[in-house]
């Protein structure tokens, strides 16, 4: 009797759990298409005739093939300058910026280090208080960093946050031990870090290098700050300056010509979007696996 | 007598404190060496630029420099405090803040909750994949995305809007419209970047502690109540003070994306008012004192929020 009611009610209930699960897939399911859908779209836009665009005809796959909006990117010199810088600036700050937050971290992880508490504290600090734009700016400027590719490569290669991150790594997953046994055999401390602490970490050091290379390719706002020679722009710039020109209408006689005009460079705008957002959509989902680690490292407090 | 010569060498044998840490020094000096060029780029970056804060008091001007300049105590908080932009910034500031924190903050766990507790592997996989996507593309594309998509002669939100007998709007230039677009536009693109987090904390959650509860019966609604949600909490705490320790700073680089001139008046916060008073109209010493406020207010309020997520839950920062 007993079992009965008890199967019965197990029953019911896996009805209401199915009925929960379909709720889960179908929201989850609307808000994937939500994230997918504006991507897909910018991307069938661009190789779209502007005019299929523009009516609405467009909705999933491409209306009347072209390739006008990458002729004109791939023409344009100011572009191509842009990513040549873009890709120096991420490529060198990226390395930069890896071998000094290990190397940092490392150094952090290490119990048998005085005053690390201390120059943890500082750092942590900064995450919470600063000087602000203008004093920044004004060291910037007397270092004789202003408009030089120095700044755009050094400023954003140490952040406090992947510095906690390499440390907790290393304290969890490098033991005492092992350093230990290392020391006894005659292994310094340097040779350890190269040798022992690094070839042991390929997960933190493919997302601190991800988050590194993603935060350069796309950061605009140090170049903003600190240069204003164009030659040192990177791509970012460059797709913000194209974005607000076409944005202030040219002055045409002929309302027909500037329609012409509008649409093209409509075209042209969601080409150039694209071609600055490829390279980043290509790399992530390879090592996804490693940044879901990445923030599981971080969640831990240490 | 005997227990004393016992125990003077011990006392001999162990060197003083400080001594002890100075070996420790010598032969870890390698680790210092590593940690130069962090403490360098901090110390540089970081540390010098709050000397500079003192301009914030000064009537700075590049001649005299910072030391040298004339000291004229409050006048730049009080000019900014009576100047009739004052009131706009904060207002605009915490509204976009508060919006975003109120849509943008319980997107993510309940995302989150749900990933979790669903039965493919497979599609919860694909499924992060996606959501994880809006947060690798820039800030300039996704504003130009929204530029392009709300177009008032090309986009396709027009031509939605018109198909639905509506009439054409310059959206970006309505002040109406600007903190929706804002906000959901942020949604969008850190919403599944942020479940992250919070997976991350469900993982951790014992296996046995599910089983257990089905064998006794609870549903799957249950469960998510009674074992999921209290496993994240403390990391939801957590989120939330380091979120409150943001509440007057709202990110630079996407407001001044979106801003234009039509809809100045609520797109213009604390940062980007800094940005141009201070490197565009070059009054250093005011853009500095407004950066100083903001700053404080912000340390303030995370340190109270701290304190008081300490007391009552017991989760904190420090």
């Amino acid at each position: 009797m007993t079992a009965i009611t008890k199967k019965k009610r197990h029953s019911r209930e896996t009805v209401q759990d199915r009925i929960l699960d379909t709720a889960f897939y179908l929201i989850v399911g609307i808000f994937m298409i939500v994230c997918l859908y504006p991507v897909w779209f910018t991307i069938v836009a661009s190789v779209s005739s502007s005019a299929a665009v523009n009516s609405g005809r467009m909705l999933l796959l491409p209306v009347g093939f072209q390739l006008k909006g990458y002729t004109f990117v791939f023409s344009d010199t100011r572009i191509l300058t842009g990513y040549t810088n873009t890709i120096m600036y991420t490529v060198s700050g990226t390395l930069l910026g890896l071998s000094c937050s290990l190397a940092a971290g490392y150094a952090l992880s290490r119990k048998d280090l005085p005053g690390r508490n201390l120059i943890m504290m500082l750092f942590v600090f900064t995450m919470y208080f600063g000087g602000g734009l203008i004093p920044t700016y004004l060291v910037t400027k007397s270092l004789g960093l202003i408009n030089t590719r120095a700044v755009l490569i050094i400023r954003g290669c140490i952040s406090v946050y992947n510095i906690i991150l390499i440390r907790t790594f290393f304290q969890s997953n490098l033991p005492d031990e092992m350093h230990e046994a290392a020391t006894i055999d005659g292994c310094g401390n340097m040779r350890f870090f190269l040798q022992f602490a690094i070839p042991l970490s390929k997960a933190i050091v493919a997302v601190i290098a991800l988050y590194l290379a993603v935060g350069y390719w796309n950061s605009y706002y140090t170049a903003l700050v600190y240069t204003t020679d164009s030659k040192l722009k990177p791509l970012q710039l460059y797709i913000r300056e194209m974005l607000m020109q076409s944005n202030s209408t040219v002055d045409y006689e002929d309302p027909e010509l500037a329609s012409q005009y509008n649409q093209m460079m409509q075209g042209v705008k969601y080409a150039v979007i694209v071609a600055a957002t490829l390279p980043v959509m290509c790399i992530y989902p390879f090592l996804q696996k490693y940044f879901v680690q990445g923030v599981m490292i971080g969640s831990v407090k240490g | 007598m005997k227990s004393q010569t016992a125990a003077a060498p011990a006392v001999v044998n162990r060197p003083p404190r400080w001594k002890n840490t100075l070996r420790m020094m010598k032969r870890n000096w390698v680790l210092y060496l590593l940690l130069l060029p962090a403490i360098i780029y901090i110390g540089t970056f970081n540390y010098a630029p709050m000397y500079g804060i003192q301009i914030a008091f000064r009537n700075f001007n590049f001649a005299d420099g910072i030391t040298g300049s004339k000291w004229v105590g409050l006048k730049w908080f009080k000019y900014f405090f009576n100047s009739s932009k004052c009131w706009m910034l904060i207002r605009n500031t915490l509204a976009i803040s508060f919006y975003s924190m109120i849509a943008g903050f319980p997107i993510p766990i309940l995302l989150a909750l749900m990933l979790h507790n669903i039965p493919s592997q497979k599609f919860k996989r694909t499924a992060q994949t996606i959501t994880y996507l809006p947060h690798f593309i820039s800030l300039v594309v996704v504003v130009g995305m929204i530029s392009c998509f709300t177009s008032i002669n090309s986009g396709w939100v027009n031509t939605l809007i018109e198909a639905l007998g509506g009439e054409r709007v310059y959206l970006m230039g309505r002040p109406e419209y600007y903190r929706h677009l804002y906000v959901w536009s942020g949604v969008w693109q850190g919403a599944g970047w942020g479940s992250i987090i919070y997976m991350a904390a469900l993982t951790g959650v014992p296996p046995e502690l599910h089983e257990a509860a089905t064998i006794d019966g609870a549903s799957k609604l249950q469960r998510i109540r009674h074992i999921d949600i209290p496993a994240i909490l403390p990391t939801i705490t957590i989120m939330l003070i380091m979120r409150c320790g943001d509440i007057m700073s709202v990110g630079f680089d996407k407001s001044y994306l979106m801003m234009n001139d039509l809809n100045k008046d609520v797109s213009e916060v604390i940062a980007t008012y800094t940005y141009q008073m201070g490197l565009l109209s070059g009054k250093y010493s005011y853009s500095t004192a407004i950066s100083l406020f903001n700053n404080v207010i912000n340390f303030v309020f995370l340190t109270v929020v701290n304190k008081f997520a300490k007391v009552v839950s017991g989760s904190s920062l420090w």
